[in-house]
């Protein structure tokens, strides 16, 4: 390993030395080693492409790096070759020979490796061809693709800790702060507040020590960008939290990350020491004069632990509790020191902000909210994963052309933005764009950027009663709103899922929502009636059917459906009789349809679910 | 930081002079208006969890609910202890605390002191609790007494105070102010003859007899404690403070 950098020419030159060493023309062979990818079974590609490349004696001839998240997990392991940017996708260890020929014969590509769209059957070689990517600005996420996590050398090829060089030895804290201010960045994790504005109180509190944090506490269900960001690229978080700690004036920084991310923990670990050894952490950064360090805490997992209050009492070795923020935590935050608390994202688009300037920054996104946001686009559409879209793009943008439209031919029903606090928005709103102020408006939220669609087969009862279990679960329980409303809530959508709905139950849940809005200590109680509060609004009929007429349109809650044999379509092939656990279905000989006792049924869907004929219904 | 820096606010219409670093509540209770509480208590830091002591404030042209054992007060402040939009939430919270605690008098008084008669959740989901999980015990114990002995354990509804990992409190000393705080007497504690018995806690102590009374007067490991915390003589306790 290189020496301490001890100038910003040092950095420089050890970035021309670097990038001299590997000016190369050799082709180069990338397989993501993200968690998605990981789960896959990349790493056996990996090996497999390291002993053929032995094998043949060929590893003068091409380069294998192994990459961070490239968002399109779903396809994984993703191994994409340059020159060209040839996408293979569903990789085994099986194809590597195939790959590497093609690659040292410097022409064509693998066919059946490449993706190709459900809709269309097209085939696409070029990565950035791929409907999925092709709508994208992965200015923040990109770079994952191009870089060894654990290689410094590669963050600093391509233009790494530039942007802190830049702050040493070019601007004033002050300067930074308005900088960032000026860009118009707000907070990724959900509050939305802006990231300038919280700098510049931070920098301002009285007090000699204080702190900067990145809040890696990520929980929402189905929400993994912070953890990709971390594990892909953990020296752009670093160089951001650096960045803003010379601009608040802090000299000890934390790293909050939750145990379950044990490859975010570990790329982190690595990243920071890799910059203590370079001297870009640590006393006297690039011999600037400036001191900082930054430790890694590892969180249980709860999700209150993402709220900052609650974070800060765990950092402090306490229990994950809220407490209430009428003094700011930039003026009292962890051990009553003036704290800045930002998101894994929101660290990561300062080096960009200060190497590009505020003023590009600004041309992205849309009038109040600036910059790109990372979404994780789940649920019930072609195409899933991460996704980094300019602030403004509008969900249906996202959804049909990013997502690829909806699974199996389906109809599209909501969309659920912002994690448990968030809520579904109807197709009506499917042109809303998507920023900060307008999913607000909607009764939604930006939220740290979780995006789960639904389809026609999705009950929004359920859906409420879904996010509401996953809420009074993780309530930290301390104040009487949250903790006894939630749960009363939760009672009354379980009631209704059951056919045990009343009159007036709707009226109820509102009004008790409205308490846990006014009266909840912190925003996991003030944000957990939206989901229900969403639902009643745009799927009103919906919670109708379920309490006045005691049916589930969408099939789903079981108390409500029964399932029963469409006799002209079964040609009593039996194979339902074989699938039902309960033996509630009676072959009565073939070609003739099988008969179904209710009373023996517990209406499991698996006759349904194997019937390729339809001729099972639900009502 | 902000002390004895005289702070103009109203309450209730009421102007009202504070002094900096003090909250809502504090200043209320000084000049006779009432707030209702449960997790409060003066010996020990506010905590926030009942939301029984909720107003509503109006800065900057906005309005919104606080809590006001913690709020400090600001130079013109306009804070609204009975404002429709605080009765009615508290009338909810009263509601959530009748359905968990459907049989205890505290919180049936007052309940119907704040004009609350029922709740809206439904019979056969009324719960028999005593404790509001108010955390005052926990905080006297850690704050005043200084041992510990106990801590919220759990999370959401599940959140209980409980001595370390349900087993007797070892650190215990008896001294029973968890018992004298808590505010709906969800502590059982008895003085049986010699001994004194925590249930909550699965402790049980010996007690001390006065040498001139002959009454049982405080735990011996209570006395213990103070004695050394404190450096006292030997013997000083032999003798209770009645006889003394």
């Amino acid at each position: 390993m290189k020496d301490r950098l001890n100038c910003e020419e040092g950095l420089e030159l050890f970035r021309e030395e670097t990038l001299r060493n590997r000016k190369s023309i050799k082709p180069r062979i990338t397989v993501c080693h993200g968690t998605g990818c990981q789960a896959y079974g990349c790493t056996r590609v990996s090996d497999a492409l390291r002993a053929e490349i032995d094998r043949q004696g060929v590893s003068g001839e091409v380069d294998i790096k192994t990459t961070g998240c490239h968002g399109f997990c779903e396809r994984g392991p993703v191994v994409v070759v340059q020159p060209g940017d040839i996408f293979y996708q569903r990789v085994g260890p099986g194809d590597v020979g195939e790959i590497l020929d093609k690659v040292l014969n410097g022409k064509g590509v693998v066919e059946r490796l490449l993706y190709s769209d459900s809709a269309t059957g097209v085939r696409f070689t070029n990565y950035y061809d791929i409907p999925f990517y092709k709508k994208q600005l992965r200015l923040i996420f990109g770079n994952n693709g191009e870089i060894d996590p654990t290689s410094i050398e590669d963050y600093i090829a391509i233009g790494g800790y530039s942007a802190l060089a830049k702050v040493l030895f070019h601007m004033s804290p002050e300067e930074v702060v308005e900088e960032v201010k000026r860009s118009g960045l707000r907070g990724r994790g959900g509050g939305g507040f802006p990231t300038g504005v919280k700098w510049e109180s931070c920098r301002k509190a009285p007090g000699d020590i204080k702190y900067v944090i990145v809040n890696a506490d990520e929980g929402d269900p189905g929400a993994y960008m912070d953890r990709s960001l971390l594990e892909g690229n953990p020296h752009s978080v670093l160089e951001g939290l650096i960045i803003g700690a010379y601009a608040i004036g802090a000299h000890d920084g934390y790293i909050y990350v939750r145990h379950e991310y044990p490859l975010a923990v570990e790329n982190a670990r690595i990243a920071i020491e890799q910059a203590r050894q370079l001297g870009l952490l640590g006393e006297n950064i690039l011999g600037s004069g400036f001191d900082f360090d930054v430790r890694i805490t590892r969180g249980g997992g709860a999700f209150v632990c993402g709220e900052s209050t609650a974070l800060m009492a765990s950092l402090e070795g306490k229990i994950g509790e809220p407490r209430a923020k009428y003094v700011h935590t930039v003026e009292k935050g962890l051990w009553d020191r003036p704290t800045n608390l930002n998101n894994v994202e929101t660290w990561a688009n300062v080096p960009l902000i200060i190497s590009k300037g505020a003023e590009w920054y600004r041309t992205i996104g849309t009038e109040n909210s600036k910059g790109t946001k990372i979404f994780s686009l789940v649920g019930k559409v072609n195409n899933t994963g991460l996704v980094e879209v300019p602030m403004g793009i509008t969900l249906r943008e996202m959804i049909f052309d990013i997502g690829g439209g909806i699974k199996d031919g389906k109809k599209f029903k909501a969309v659920q933005t912002g994690g448990p606090s968030g809520g579904c928005l109807p197709e009506s709103l499917l042109d809303l764009p998507v920023d900060f102020d307008a999913l607000t408006k909607a009764g939604s939220m930006m939220g740290s950027g979780g995006m789960i669609v639904m389809d026609e087969t999705t009950c929004m009862v359920d859906v409420a009663k879904y996010f509401l279990t996953f809420l009074e679960e993780e309530s930290c329980g301390k104040c009487v709103p949250c903790r006894e409303g939630i749960k009363r809530m939760r009672e009354i959508l379980n009631d209704i899922t059951e056919g045990k709905g009343q009159e007036g139950d709707l009226e109820l849940l509102e009004e008790i929502s409205n308490t846990l809005i006014d009266s909840s200590l912190c925003a996991l109680g003030s944000t957990a009636p939206n989901p229900v509060l969403t639902t009643i609004r745009y799927f009103r009929e919906e919670y109708e059917a379920h309490i006045k007429d005691k049916r589930c349109p969408a099939g789903v809650c079981k108390a409500l459906i029964h399932y029963y044999v469409i006799e002209e379509k079964c040609p009593g092939c039996g194979l339902c009789v074989k699938a039902c656990p309960q033996g509630a279905i009676t072959f009565m000989g073939k070609k003739r349809p099988v008969v179904l006792d209710e009373s023996k049924c517990i209406k499991c869907g698996a006759c349904y679910d194997i019937c390729k004929l339809e001729a099972i219904g639900v009502k | 930081m902000m002390s004895n820096r005289v702070i103009n606010l109203t309450i209730d219409g009421r102007q009202l002079k504070a002094v900096g670093g003090q909250t809502i509540l504090q200043v209320a209770k000084e000049n006779g208006i009432e707030i209702p509480t449960l997790c409060y208590h003066e010996a020990v830091e506010p905590y926030g969890a009942c939301r029984m002591c909720i107003v509503e404030i109006v800065k900057g042209g906005r309005s919104r609910l606080v809590a006001s054992c913690l709020y400090p007060v600001e130079e013109g402040l306009e804070v609204k202890t009975d404002s429709p939009r605080v009765i009615s939430n508290r009338k909810i919270l009263l509601e959530l605390l009748l359905a968990k605690c459907s049989k205890n008098p505290v919180i049936k008084d007052l309940a119907a002191e704040m004009g609350v008669d029922g709740t809206f959740v439904r019979e056969g989901y009324l719960e028999d609790h005593d404790c509001i999980v108010c955390g005052l015990c926990v905080r006297v114990c850690e704050q005043v007494v200084g041992v510990s002995a106990i801590s919220l354990v759990s999370r959401g509804v599940d959140k209980h105070p409980a001595p370390p990992f349900h087993e007797p409190a070892k650190d215990c000393i008896g001294c029973g102010s968890c018992y004298y705080v808590c505010p709906t007497g969800a502590i059982k504690m008895e003085d049986r003859e010699d001994t004194r018995i925590i249930h909550n806690w699965k402790v049980e102590f010996k007690l001390k007899k006065c040498k001139v009374c002959g009454n049982y007067w405080a735990p011996e490991k209570q006395l213990d404690y103070i004695a050394k915390k404190w450096g006292l003589p030997q013997g000083l306790f032999d003798v209770c403070p009645n006889c003394r």
